[in-house]
């Protein structure tokens, strides 16, 4: 958003000019929300490629760490520590590659709202089948 | 602010403005909303087909299971060639949104490939298990295995459509509206898909049943 400048009008409306995109983008609505223009549109933000390539990195890192596990006893911990490498990975893509963490908030909600749905339902449909009791 | 001003983007012609659909009452696109919504209810699918996967994977009487069947080392490469795709996927979407079509298109195409790999180790994977005796209707753990994982491999080979239509749309350059934010959509159903293997790797291959 450096090279944006917001300027109140008469009306109250903001008024972005957005110099990034190749070409001036004058906006008359308002951003009641105080959305950033950016995220409202999902462009101009995240990381650098650099940035990607070590976020890759990581995951790599976590999966060679997972794959790891299966070969060495770790007794009890051998479940949880896979399950937690299993939600790290799951939630850096999805909050860098998938650039949630840089985007609109709305749909960090739509989509963390199906997630947590289908966990919730699912989690509860194998207690009836006493899923948890036999592992 | 004079009407004319409000209603720039329109006046100017320019299609990415359209395409964003700024009169949306919430100010956000219309389509990555409902990416993001169509996203969320595929957790719905994929959790129940993972349930039921995780119900039925001991079910495998008179037939090898998971545990005589599934080849870690493999798996492990196919899980590390999906996971670099999303890499050069995000490095395809900071391509378009540099406005960059040469590099988009580039990293567009080794994404496919990339998909295309990990597909051909799952028809591979599939073609031994097959061998080994485990067919659809072999037993319930074959048939949650086979219905589970065909049905990601059916999405992978969806997106690789997508993306090899959009390489060959961009180099007509016949792309509709913000080309950026078609590819981000892509994007993100190309990282779902990844993510939802990043579940089923853990769930299905390394924890024993």
């Amino acid at each position: 958003m450096n090279s944006e400048h917001n300027a109140e009008t008469a009306h109250g409306d903001t008024q972005v000019v957005d110099h990034d995109h190749g070409h001036d983008h004058v906006h008359g609505h308002s951003h009641d929300s105080g959305h950033d223009h950016d995220a409202d549109h999902g462009k101009g933000h995240g990381l650098t490629d650099q940035g990607y390539v070590v976020v890759a990195l990581i995951l790599a890192a976590i999966t060679a760490a997972e794959v790891s596990l299966t070969y060495i006893d770790v007794g009890a911990l051998f479940m949880p520590a896979l399950l937690i490498m299993m939600v790290a990975k799951f939630v850096i893509v999805v909050s860098f590659f998938m650039h949630l963490r840089f985007d609109n908030k709305i749909f960090t909600w739509l989509f963390y709202t199906g997630l947590l749905l289908a966990v919730g339902v699912y989690s509860a449909a194998l207690l009836t089948f006493q899923f948890f009791a036999s592992t | 602010m004079p009407d004319a001003a409000l209603h720039a983007p329109a006046a100017t012609g320019h299609d990415d403005h359209g395409a964003h659909g700024h009169t949306t009452s919430t100010g956000l696109s219309n389509n990555k909303l409902a990416m993001w919504m169509f996203l969320g209810s595929e957790c719905l699918l994929f959790g129940g087909l993972i349930s039921t996967y995780m119900l039925y994977r001991g079910r495998h009487p008179g037939t090898p299971g998971p545990s005589q069947l599934f080849a870690i080392p493999f798996t492990s490469v196919s899980s590390f060639v999906l996971l670099m795709s999303s890499l050069t996927m995000v490095l395809a979407v900071s391509a378009a949104q540099r406005k960059d079509d040469r590099n988009t298109s580039l990293w567009l195409t080794v994404t496919a490939l990339l998909g295309a790999t990990f597909v051909g180790g799952q028809v591979f994977e599939f073609t031994e298990f097959y061998n080994e005796g485990v067919g659809f209707t072999t037993s319930l753990f074959g048939s949650s295995f086979y219905t589970l994982t065909g049905f990601h491999g059916v999405h992978v080979t969806v997106g690789i459509i997508m993306l090899m239509a959009t390489v060959g749309i961009i180099n007509r350059s016949k792309v509709p509206g913000d080309k950026a934010e078609v590819i981000e959509l892509i994007g993100l159903y190309w990282h779902f898909v990844d993510i939802v293997w990043i579940v089923i790797f853990t769930l299905v291959y390394l924890i024993p049943s």
